[in-house]
């Protein structure tokens, strides 16, 4: 088992949610974030007094998935996050020791 | 006639009208009116008949001023209702706003609280202080508890209305003075502070301007004072006494923890937003309201109140825009704000035109303050409250003196030179006497009250409860729990 962490543009999020529906990928854990790599921030004035603002909005995504599945969720991603300009993200892999659903104790890739 | 649906209905419906138009004039004649004239066929010369005519005109005479009143009272309550509603909400969100979200509460709650003690302070004692006697500096006791403030007019202050009419729209003025003030000092301090300071502050510098300025026999009073000062609405008594008295408490205070490197950006100019907008529409009963009456005098001031407040957004936005390439939405409100503030003095004493042209100075010189002298000097004056009200104040006043003509306010009596425009320059100079006195009062009386303040209970919050934020350790609140 796999996690997949997925940091994207907001205007992306849309799209991507739905190409992983498409693929049969239903559950996921979304937050919005801030952050920068290597994308400049902006400068905002108020009242003459200037602030440069470098923590950028973003979205996370995590799902943890089954070893199959992982390449071609990767795919989709690239796919549907890319816009080919500085700050559309990066996608970590990290691999899952165990999984267990609350609802009625199941492990493994069953979890999923 | 067969009936043929709706043409005929309509016919119907003529025909009764018809009828009953005609009707109408033929059953008025038939009762007798309460006012009638006697219908006897007696001479105009008997004494009975001179009686009766006299009687009624003296009854029309009551009733011209009782309708009179009306229209007056009906404006005036009107007009104090909106200057209640630009403390709170206006006030109130146009700071809230402009702070941090973790002292959001803090601020709007010291606004409010001025809404209770203010209130409270005034019914005992403070309209008396005010308005009462016929002192140079100070008012009296004589209305302490409101005794004589009732339906009777006064008539020297608004002959037309309820005393209580007047009061109470004063009160709504002493109440957004102090609270003006919290804008300098938000953020970092306490609200026991804040409390006691303002209490003081409202009885010591505010109740003795107001005196001088509006009160009878008042050392700044336009009408008959010794140094005839023109303050239409209050830009000496309430908008230079709190910007001054803001910036020694900025002084005071010092600095915000952090300032000025750490950003501290508004929270929400949405909030900041919708009270400069609440404060526009309420400053029309600030400005106008101060006719005291519903006539062509509150029309004049209602239009230069909102011609100034136009042009100067349109001067701090183009300022703005000149500057740093774009006009931001916080520049133009508070360009606007700036606006109010400086028409305020001279609202019922100019023209439109000239309303423009101080609306417009007010919005550049103000984005100076604001923008370069407050870096210059360094002082923490968080939200600007001397930066808009003490400058906008200040140079309201003095332009009052330019523009003000007797055309629009005979206030020194019929055919008599006002200000500038009609060659009376010299009321500038009276304009500046006002300006010092008010500058004065509010540097002294402040450093020394707060000094008495941080005896009573510390003014400035410790860092640790200055980071934490003013919701949580003043209030034990938070603002937003939007997670619930």
């Amino acid at each position: 088992m796999m996690k997949l962490e997925a940091i994207i543009q907001p205007s992306r999020f849309e799209s991507v949610k739905d190409a992983l529906r498409e693929i049969g990928i239903e559950g996921m854990t979304v937050t919005e974030v801030r952050g920068h790599g290597r994308q400049k921030g902006h400068t905002e004035v108020y009242r003459g007094r200037e602030y440069t603002v470098d923590l950028l909005p973003k979205m996370k995504l995590e799902m943890v998935l089954p070893d199959a599945l992982v390449s071609r969720v990767v795919d989709t991603i690239l796919k549907t996050a890319k816009t080919g300009k500085i700050g559309d993200g990066k996608i970590f892999l990290s691999r899952v020791e165990e999984a267990i659903r609350i609802r009625n104790d199941e492990r493994g890739e069953n979890a999923l | 006639m067969k009936c043929m649906g709706q043409k005929c209905s309509f016919h119907l419906v003529l025909l009764l009208a018809v009828l009953v138009l005609t009707a109408v004039p033929l059953s008025s004649q038939q009762t007798p009116s309460s006012a009638a004239t006697p219908t006897t066929a007696a001479s105009p010369s008997t004494p009975e008949n001179s009686k009766a005519i006299n009687d009624k005109l003296a009854q029309l005479d009551k009733d011209v001023k009782a309708a009179q009143s009306a229209g007056d009272n009906a404006w005036m309550l009107t007009s104090a209702a909106l200057v209640l509603m630009m403390t709170g909400p206006g006030l109130a969100l146009f700071y809230g706003g402009l702070v941090r979200r973790k002292n959001t509460l803090a601020i709007m709650m010291q606004s409010f609280a001025l809404m209770g003690i203010i209130t409270v302070l005034w019914a005992l004692v403070g309209y008396s202080l005010c308005f009462g006697g016929n002192g140079l500096v100070i008012g009296g006791f004589e209305h302490a508890f409101l005794r004589g403030v009732g339906a009777e007019p006064n008539p020297d202050y608004a002959g037309t209305i309820p005393q209580a009419t007047f009061m109470v729209y004063q009160l709504m003025f002493a109440i957004i003075t102090p609270a003006l003030i919290t804008g300098a000092t938000a953020e970092r301090m306490k609200f026991s502070g804040t409390v006691v300071f303002l209490t003081l502050w409202f009885l010591v510098v505010y109740a003795p301007l107001a005196h001088m300025v509006w009160g009878k026999g008042g050392l700044l009073n336009a009408v008959g004072g010794k140094f005839p000062c023109l303050d239409f609405a209050g830009g000496t008594v309430v908008h230079i006494s709190s910007g001054v008295s803001a910036l020694v408490c900025a002084l005071y205070l010092g600095k915000r923890t952090g300032y000025p490197k750490q950003p501290m950006p508004p929270h929400s100019l949405v909030l900041s937003f919708i009270g400069a907008c609440l404060l526009w529409v309420g400053w029309f009963g600030f400005n106008a309201g101060s006719a005291l009456a519903a006539g062509s005098l509150a029309t004049s001031a209602f239009v230069a109140t909102h011609f100034a407040a136009a042009a100067a957004a349109l001067g701090w936005s183009a300022a703005e825009w000149l500057k740093n390439g774009r006009a931001s939405a916080l520049g133009a409100i508070s360009g606007a704000v700036a606006g109010l503030v400086a028409i305020t003095p001279a609202s019922g004493f100019v023209g439109p035109m000239p309303a423009l042209a101080i609306g417009l100075i007010a919005g550049v010189v103000c984005y100076l303050m604001v923008t370069k002298v407050k870096a210059v000097f360094g002082y923490d004056d968080a939200l600007d409250a001397f930066g808009v009200h003490g400058a906008g104040g200040t140079i309201g006043a003095l332009l009052t003196g330019i523009f003000a003509q007797q055309v629009i306010n005979p206030i020194f009596g019929a055919d008599k030179p006002v200000g500038g425009l009609d060659g009376h320059w010299s009321q500038v100079g009276n304009q500046l006497v006002g300006v010092l006195i008010a500058w004065g009062f509010a540097l002294v009386g402040t450093i020394v009250l707060l000094k008495i303040t941080d005896l009573i209970t510390d003014v400035r919050v410790t860092e640790e409860q200055e980071v934490q934020g003013l919701d949580v350790t003043q209030h034990g609140e938070e603002a937003y729990n939007l997670e619930a």
